[in-house]
Parts: C-alpha cells; sequence; structure tokens
C-alpha cells in the first residue's frame, strides 16, 4: 500500500514539472499550429499537406521569417479521428499556445476543432471540403479547398452539356466519398439529372462488380460519377471497363493525381474528372494568373518529394499563404487582428483559384477554379 | 438476368477467393497452435508490397517474387520466435492482443520501410476480360482460383503424407501426446507461422494486380480471412476456404439484390446466424469442455 | 494499515490522486485529457467485469460506447429530449440490445465470441456511417452541453470534478459487485464453467447479467463523453476503438479493477505522449503491446504487485 502511494505521489510530481514546457513569451517565433490526418485513411490528404508546410516553412524561415520573425510548425497527427483531432487542437491553443490553426484534413476533424478555435478566438484555416465549414459563416474559421459540392456541380454542369439526364452514382462508404455523394444529391436535381442507381462500396472491397453490374442494368442510364478517393475509383475504373459498359465515366476530383492514372492503366483512357489548375499547370492558358504559381509549386514540391503534387498539398500551401499574408499585414500576430486580415483576403492567386474572402464568405473561391479534364493516353487533357 | 447473377456470383469468387485464402493462414497457426493469428493479413501485405515495390524498382518478377516470400517467411519466424512463442501459456485474449500489437509494429514498419502510397503489380496474363454468358471475368482471378487450389492441394499432401506435416496435425491434437512420441512441438510452431506466412505473401502477390496494395492493405485482409476462418470452424482448412467463399458470394448478392450499402453488415449477420446454430462455426470441432 | 483494507484504501487513494492530480494541470487541454483518460477508465472497469472476471472477450465494446453517444446525440439533438433523459433512455435501450444478444452470443467460446462481438460492432458502426440523415455519416453530428436540474455541465475543468467522482462511484460499484455472490460466481466461471455448473451455479445467467451491465457502462460513457466532447463521429464504434479498449483491460491486468484504470490512463496518454514522434507512433504503441504481454502476461498491474510482494519479502 505505501508502496502505491509513493507511486501516486511521483506520477503528481512528475505531470507537475512537465506542465511549465509550454508558456510563451513575446519574443518566441511565429507558433503556427495544425492538426492533420498524416495516418490512417485519410493520409493521402494529410501526407502532401504535412510535407507541404514543412517544406514552406523552412524555406521561409531561411529567407529570414516573417516580420522578422522565424515560424514555428506544430503538427500533430489525428489519423482522421475527430475525437483525437479535438484534443491536439486544445493541446496546440492551450499548451504549444500557437497564434494561428491550419488543419483539419476531413470535414469531421476539421469541425471536431471548430467549437475550440470559435471558443478561444484563434483564426483558423481548414483544409477540408464540406460546406458545413463556412456555412453558416464562423467568426473564427476559414478554409481553402473547393467544396465537394462545386466539383459535383462542375461534374454534372459537363454531363448536362452533353445532354445526359440519368446517371447511375457509386461512392465509397468512408468520409470524403459519402460526403461527395450526400452534396451531389443535393444539387443533382438542379441540373435537370436523375440518379437512377445509387450504389456504395467500402474503400477496400477488392471487386465492385456487382455494384456496377446493377447501375448498368439500371433503366436509362447514361453515364456514371464515382466519389471516392485511394484505390477504391481505380478499382471502380477497372471494373467498369472489364464489365465492357460503354458509358462516360467520371470521376471526383479525389483522384485528380498521377497515381490514379498509374493504377488504373488503360482503364483510365477517357474518364472525366474536375480538377484544380494545379494538376495541370503547363496546359493553363498563358493569360491565366494561375499559371506561375501553380507551375512554380508543381516544380517545388515534385523536385522536393520525387512524387507527384495532388490537389490537397495545393490547399496547405494556400493556407500557409494566406495565413502568412494576413500575419504580414497586421504586422502583429495579434489574432483578432490576423483574424480580420485573412477575411479581407482579396486577389490571392493561390493553386486552387483566385481567392477573395468577405465577412460572408470565409473560402473565397469562385466556381471557376476547376476545370474538367479527361484522362487521354495516360495524361491529363485539359478540356474545360 | 441470368447475366447479372452471374456476374454477381464472379464477383463474389474473385473477393471470395481472396478471404479464403487469407482464412487458409489463419486456419494453419491456429492448427498448429490453438492461436489466432490478427497479423496474418500482414503477411498478406508484406508479400504484395515486397513485390511491388521491387518490381517498381527493376527488379525482375521472378526474382522479386521468391525474395519477398523469403522476406514474408522471415518475419513469421521472428514473430513466433519473439513475440508467441515466449507467451504460449498465456489466456486466449493476452495472445490476441500480442498479435494485435504485433500487426500494428508491422504497419508501422512498413509505412517507414516502404511509404503510404498504392502500389500495384502488372495482371499475370494481360487484362482482356473473358466473356462466359454474358458476364465477365478477369483473367487474374482465375490465378486466384489456380493457385488457391494448388496450395490445397499442397497443403493436404504436406498434411496427410509428409512425416513433418502429420507431426503437425498431431500437435494439434494433443500437445503433450505429440511431445511424448518425440514431435518437436517448438519446431513445429516454428513451421507454422512460417508456412502461413508464406502463403500470406503468396496470396499477397497474386492478389495486388486484382485489389492494389498499401501500407493498410493488411487491416481487410485480416479482418475478412478471421471471418472466413471462424464461420468455416477454426483449425479446418476446408472450413477456411468454404467460409471465405461464403462471405464474398453473400457481400455480392447483397450488393446485387438487397444493398451495396450494407452488404458488409448483411455478411456479418450470416456469420452471427450461423453461429448461433453452429457454434464452431461450419466444419468445426464440436468441442467438448475438459474440466 | 490494518484498518485500510485493500478495498477501502484503494478508493481512498483514488481519491486522492483525483483530487490533487489538477496540481500539475497548467491549462484546459491537461484537464481534457485527463478527462478523457478517466472516461476510458470507466469503461474499462466495466469491460473488465466481464473479460476479467466473467474470461468473456468482447470486441465489440466501442459499439455499445458509440450507440450511447449517439443516442444521446440523437434524441437530444432532434428530439429535444434532456440530456439526463437521453443519457437514461440510451442506456435502457443498449442494455435491452445487450441483453437480447446476450444468451445466444455468449454460447460461444474463446476466439467464436470474439467473431461475434465483432460482427455487432461492426454492423453498428456501418449503420451509423450510412444513416446520414439522422447521424450526420462520418462528417459527425454535434451536440450541446449537458443539463441537469438547471446546472450545465461545461468547461474541462467542471467536466473533470463530475467524471472523476463517477469514476469513483463506478469502480466502489464494480467492488461490491465482485465481492458479492455474484462476484464468486462469476469467477467460478471464468475458472472453470463446467465446474461452476456442476456445483448448480446457473453460468449462464451470471454471464448475461455481467454482459449487460459492462455494455451500460459503455452506454453512459459514450453519452457523457458526447457532451463532454460536443462532436462525435461513427468513427467511436470502430473496431480499432474496440481493441484499443481490450488492450487498456489487458494491458492494465485482467481480473483487477484499478489495473484496468491504470491500462486506461496510460492508453489514453501513451498517443499524446508518442505525438512528438509521429512517424514511429505505430512501431513502438505495437511494440508496448506485445512487449508487456510476454513479459507480464497478467498485465501491469498484478505484475508489479507480485515483483514488490516477492521483493519486500511478503510486504
Amino acid at each position: 500500500m505505501r508502496n502505491l502511494m509513493k507511486w501516486g505521489v511521483a506520477a503528481v510530481v512528475v505531470a507537475g514539472c512537465s506542465t511549465y514546457a509550454g508558456l510563451a513569451n513575446a519574443a518566441d517565433p511565429i507558433k503556427i499550429g495544425s492538426i492533420l490526418s498524416v495516418t490512417g485513411p485519410a493520409s493521402f490528404l494529410g501526407e502532401p499537406e504535412k510535407k507541404t508546410l514543412e517544406m514552406y516553412v523552412e524555406r521561409i524561415n531561411k529567407e529570414g521569417g516573417v516580420l522578422g520573425r522565424k515560424i514555428e510548425l506544430v503538427v500533430y497527427d489525428d489519423g482522421g479521428a475527430g475525437e483525437k483531432a479535438s484534443t491536439f487542437t486544445k493541446r496546440l491553443i492551450e499548451s504549444d499556445k500557437v497564434d494561428l490553426l491550419i488543419g483539419g484534413s476531413t470535414t469531421a476533424t476539421t469541425m471536431a476543432a471548430v467549437p475550440l478555435a470559435e471558443r478561444n478566438e484563434v483564426p483558423f484555416i481548414s483544409l477540408a471540403g464540406a460546406v458545413v465549414i463556412v456555412e453558416p459563416v464562423k467568426k473564427w474559421v476559414f478554409k481553402t479547398p473547393h467544396t465537394d459540392k462545386m466539383a459535383a456541380e462542375k461534374v454534372f454542369s459537363d454531363m448536362k452539356k452533353r445532354g445526359i439526364t440519368k446517371i447511375g452514382m457509386i461512392s465509397e462508404d468512408a468520409g470524403f466519398g459519402k460526403s461527395g455523394h450526400d452534396q451531389s444529391l443535393a444539387v443533382v436535381k438542379s441540373y435537370g439529372i436523375e440518379v437512377v442507381a445509387d450504389e456504395i462500396y467500402s474503400p477496400k472491397d477488392p471487386d465492385v462488380t456487382a455494384q456496377l453490374t446493377k447501375i448498368k442494368n439500371a433503366v436509362g442510364v447514361q453515364a456514371v460519377f464515382n466519389f471516392g478517393f485511394g484505390q477504391g475509383p481505380a478499382i471502380v475504373t477497372k471494373n467498369f471497363k472489364q464489365l465492357g459498359i460503354a458509358l462516360p465515366l467520371y470521376q471526383s476530383h479525389g483522384v485528380a493525381s498521377k497515381d490514379f492514372i498509374k493504377l488504373a492503366g488503360d482503364a483510365a483512357e477517357g474518364v472525366r474528372l474536375p480538377a484544380a489548375g494545379q494538376v495541370v499547370p503547363e496546359q493553363l492558358a498563358a493569360s491565366d494568373p494561375q499559371k506561375p504559381v501553380v507551375t512554380a509549386f508543381k516544380k517545388d514540391y515534385e523536385a522536393a518529394f520525387k512524387s507527384d503534387v495532388s490537389t490537397f498539398a495545393g490547399h496547405a500551401y494556400d493556407g500557409l499563404q494566406i495565413a502568412l499574408a494576413a500575419i504580414n499585414r497586421a504586422k502583429s500576430t495579434d489574432k483578432a487582428k490576423v483574424r480580420d486580415e485573412i477575411e479581407k483576403t482579396s486577389g490571392y492567386v493561390g493553386t486552387g483559384g483566385l481567392v477573395s474572402m468577405s465577412p460572408t464568405d470565409h473560402m473565397g473561391l469562385s466556381p471557376s477554379a476547376f476545370h474538367m479534364l479527361e484522362i487521354r493516353k495516360g495524361d491529363w487533357v485539359l478540356i474545360d | 438476368m441470368f447475366a447479372a447473377f452471374l456476374q454477381y456470383l464472379f464477383s463474389g469468387l474473385t473477393s471470395g477467393a481472396i478471404y479464403a485464402l487469407a482464412g487458409l493462414g489463419f486456419a494453419i497457426i491456429y492448427n498448429a497452435s490453438h492461436v489466432i493469428n490478427f497479423a496474418q493479413g500482414e503477411f498478406i501485405m508484406i508479400g504484395g508490397m515486397a513485390t511491388a515495390t521491387m518490381v517498381a524498382a527493376g527488379v525482375p518478377i521472378y526474382l522479386a517474387i521468391p525474395l519477398a516470400m523469403v522476406a514474408s517467411m522471415l518475419v513469421g519466424v521472428a514473430m513466433e520466435k519473439f513475440a508467441v512463442e515466449p507467451a504460449r501459456n498465456a489466456d486466449v485474449v493476452t495472445i490476441i492482443i500480442i498479435t494485435i500489437g504485433a500487426s500494428i509494429f508491422l504497419r508501422g514498419a512498413a509505412q517507414i520501410i516502404w511509404d503510404k502510397e498504392f502500389h500495384s503489380l502488372p495482371a499475370f496474363s494481360g487484362e482482356t476480360p473473358i466473356a462466359v454468358l454474358g458476364a465477365t471475368l478477369m483473367p487474374q482471378s482465375l490465378w486466384v482460383f489456380g493457385i488457391s487450389a494448388i496450395v490445397i492441394a499442397l497443403l493436404w499432401y504436406f498434411f496427410n503424407r509428409t512425416m513433418f506435416g502429420k507431426a503437425m496435425l498431431g500437435t494439434s491434437h494433443n500437445r503433450l501426446a505429440a511431445q511424448l512420441v518425440g514431435v518437436a512441438v517448438k519446431k513445429v510452431l516454428l513451421a507454422s507461422f512460417a508456412l502461413s506466412a508464406l502463403l500470406g505473401a503468396v496470396g499477397g502477390i497474386v492478389v495486388t494486380p486484382i485489389t492494389f496494395t498499401n501500407y493498410e492493405a493488411g487491416i481487410m485482409l485480416g479482418l475478412k480471412g478471421f471471418s472466413a476462418a471462424v464461420l468455416g470452424g477454426l483449425g479446418n482448412g476446408t472450413g477456411a476456404i468454404v467460409g471465405g467463399l461464403i462471405v464474398g458470394i453473400a457481400e455480392a448478392m447483397a450488393s446485387g439484390y438487397l444493398s451495396s450499402a450494407y452488404k458488409d453488415a448483411i455478411a456479418f449477420i450470416i456469420i452471427l446466424f450461423v453461429l448461433f446454430f453452429m457454434p464452431s462455426g461450419l466444419f468445426g470441432k464440436r468441442g467438448t469442455d475438459r474440466v | 494499515m490494518n484498518l485500510m483494507t485493500a478495498r477501502t484504501g484503494g478508493l481512498a487513494l483514488l481519491a486522492v490522486v483525483i483530487t490533487v492530480a489538477p496540481v500539475g494541470f497548467s491549462n484546459s487541454y491537461f484537464y481534457d485529457v485527463a478527462v478523457n483518460a478517466m472516461f476510458n477508465a470507466i469503461l474499462c472497469v466495466g469491460l473488465n467485469l466481464l473479460i476479467g472476471y466473467a474470461g468473456q472477450i468482447s470486441l465489440g465494446h466501442a459499439g455499445f460506447f458509440a450507440l450511447g453517444a449517439y443516442g444521446s446525440g440523437i434524441l437530444t439533438e432532434r428530439y429535444g429530449v434532456p440530456a439526463i433523459g437521453a443519457l437514461v433512455l440510451s442506456a435502457a435501450v443498449v442494455g435491452v440490445l445487450a441483453f437480447v444478444v446476450a444468451r445466444p452470443i455468449l454460447k460461444l467460446k474463446g476466439h467464436y465470441l470474439a467473431m461475434a462481438t465483432l460482427g455487432i460492432g461492426i454492423i453498428i458502426h456501418i449503420v451509423l456511417k450510412t444513416e446520414s440523415g439522422i447521424t450526420g455519416g462520418p462528417d459527425g453530428m454535434s451536440l450541446g452541453n449537458f443539463k441537469m436540474l438547471g446546472l450545465t455541465i461545461k468547461g474541462d475543468q467542471m467536466w473533470y470534478w463530475v467524471v472523476g467522482f463517477l469514476l469513483v462511484l463506478a469502480v466502489w460499484l464494480s467492488l461490491n459487485l465482485i465481492d458479492s455472490p455474484v462476484g464468486r460466481a462469476l469467477r467460478a466461471v471464468h475458472g472453470s464453467e463446467v465446474g461452476a455448473e456442476v456445483v448448480g451455479v446457473d453460468t449462464s445467467s451470471y454471464k448475461v447479467l455481467v454482459f449487460v451491465v459492462s455494455a451500460v457502462f459503455a452506454s453512459v460513457v459514450g453519452s457523457l463523453f458526447a457532451h463532454k466532447n460536443g462532436f462525435i463521429t461513427p468513427d467511436i464504434a470502430s473496431f480499432f476503438h474496440s481493441v484499443e479498449l481490450v488492450t487498456m483491460v489487458v494491458l492494465g491486468g485482467m481480473a483487477s479493477i484499478y489495473g484496468a484504470l491504470i491500462g486506461a490512463v496510460i492508453l489514453t496518454l501513451l498517443p499524446q505522449v508518442l505525438a512528438a514522434v509521429e512517424q514511429y507512433e505505430a512501431m513502438i504503441l505495437g511494440a508496448i503491446m506485445m512487449g508487456t504481454m510476454i513479459f507480464m502476461p497478467k498485465g501491469l498491474l498484478p505484475s508489479l504487485l507480485a515483483s514488490l510482494k516477492r521483493r519486500g519479502g511478503g510486504q
């Protein structure tokens, strides 16, 4: 018993000592805190986001930092779990005393952090897709990526142009695909398109020909739209070809990276998908203001990591640039001032498009941010 | 209508054969040691990842495959030696935690040794679908069926016709008795891990062209393999195969005729239902408790 | 020390630790982690009754936890039920559900039982993910503060004291249950089920009882967790979460109430500590799980106590 007591006291003492690490003072660097899904099912989002943030923070520090102060980046991996994201956000705010939050790779992890950012009045730039993050507008919360709804609208307007009125949907049941699926169903009617088959698969299913056969046999189906990421869409694409379905196949922006083409191989031929200009910098018109930005970013990223740049890496780049520009304009890291400056972001040319925020729009991207791509001969072709 | 049914069946057989291969690994280890190895999925992942990354790095495939098989076997042997053997007499749930710990460890190692990207292998004999009565099947699925059949035949021969195989079976029936008649029980356990790691690697290599692979690929395969092995009756190779095929076909039929959103749930409901009436699975030994 | 029986002594120590610990908490992040640790501790104390004392595995307990959480979320947010009512109602539903499935499931043994409970957990996970109309799907669901008798529990500090009190209560309840005839019967079930039956113990009734009790524990903690966190996702029902809970129990020490508690605290703190070595987190976690079980197959607390006893010459 006495031994147990000793243990208890020791534990308390240890806990007490470790708490004084987090006190900040004015001469400290600018602290940016980030919760990202670096591992787990959403690691394809979090991993490139983390790499991007680290690469640019290091570069900016080499160039002297911002306001003459170095930037310190603190990243925690939430593994894609909202509950972990909530605790780590608290840690960033309370213990690490960060000046600003970037992150939340997924909608769930972002929404877990939103109440904390609001309550503690910390500017927060999310890297996740769903509309709910910025609608209704939350005072301290912003986001850089296009919404899933915008991706769906881009796809449906392309379908409409081709005279397609009846489609089959196949979506994965995990976060990205499920939320894209729900948002697609919400807007599809306004394009005069009817969903005649609506099928689901799990991200790790080895074969989805059963679902595709059902879609194929749906009456009047003219095109198929797949919302998902990772290996799922590649399997859908391969199975689609295996079944010899002679309909247009659309994918979401979730697969806008060369890895998808590599996995799906020949079957990817003719697949269309919405994507940010950053995927095809060399094909953008010379007059496109995004061209120099995305060309440079793609070059930096691919030189540093020897892997193809994805749309998601760009979200992190945009988040960091918008944040640092705001700190520069605010001439301090005063949270309220930085928040105001982020909201005043205007005409920022990012990888996702042109960003102009306002008190009523905390994303600031116009729908034109998306391009429609088609895969031909194993490469992207810009068609719109 | 029949074409659709046939397509669902093909879809189910493709998934089912993959689950069956995973389940077979569970059965082998369970047979020799009454351990459920939750890291079986990771053996499959290692086989697939090692081969895919070596091939991508320019190693010829006929060299990459045996190397990957050896790598996976070494991992299996190491795991038995350092993690399972020392805890031989622990509770069922203690050993479950050990093997789950091993699976987490191996996933963590894989993401550092390799990466988090998806990898693929070219299909062994092209990607031209084979048409059968209005349904289609990929040649790679036939490879999975064929390899499964060969593996089953080899295992049958090994366990029934070779001395060492018989010793392994004997150990599973009665450890002490086997020891008394001179079976080196420790060697048998080691061999069972080596064998099922090897089998996992073979499975990983042959399914990678269909499902792709990444460091987390073992999670799903482990879970489905465990389901297949339990449904069929633990320690029974035939049971694991049948169990895997039932799970695969149930999922595909559920997607086709009921609801694709609930196909996994439906497969689990079927498993629960079977267990309620056959508490030792389809082919399991009817257990009697020793007091 | 004579007056301090192991039981009251342990409870008093627990109360003291809970009271003194905040001295070391410099901000609400520490309270947050501590509250999560105590939530897990309550859950594991309940789960340990099933695993440690009755010897039955459950790889689906996260499902019951999630049902409690979503029950509270849906009832309070969509139907305006008061928080305490939602908590009780959810716990009742979970209790009934556990009771219904318990008999057929607990007939199964060992790995078959593991499979069946795993299946139930996964089915619950799938339903929560798919029915996004009521659950919000994978994007999660927000819910408000816990209000009761005109009192609102909010802020990490307030939660700390409430959950701390509940933890002491849960430990006290469990200790009493174990010392009761029910507890003795349970241990008999764990030792030898057939033997227990032969001497006239109605083993299946006891197993059902403890299954229901542990499920209700999980549901109540789930409800409270949901209010405290203010946001829940279907992942709380995942297979991994179930495994995590079982690991806490086994790591800390099966058939030891305080062991389960210590296991819960350690495994809740571990990710916070390992956050610094992020890339190696999985490997280290896996190694810790394997190492502890290999070198201390009975779990941390029982093994430590045994070695202390040996060293102290039977203190």
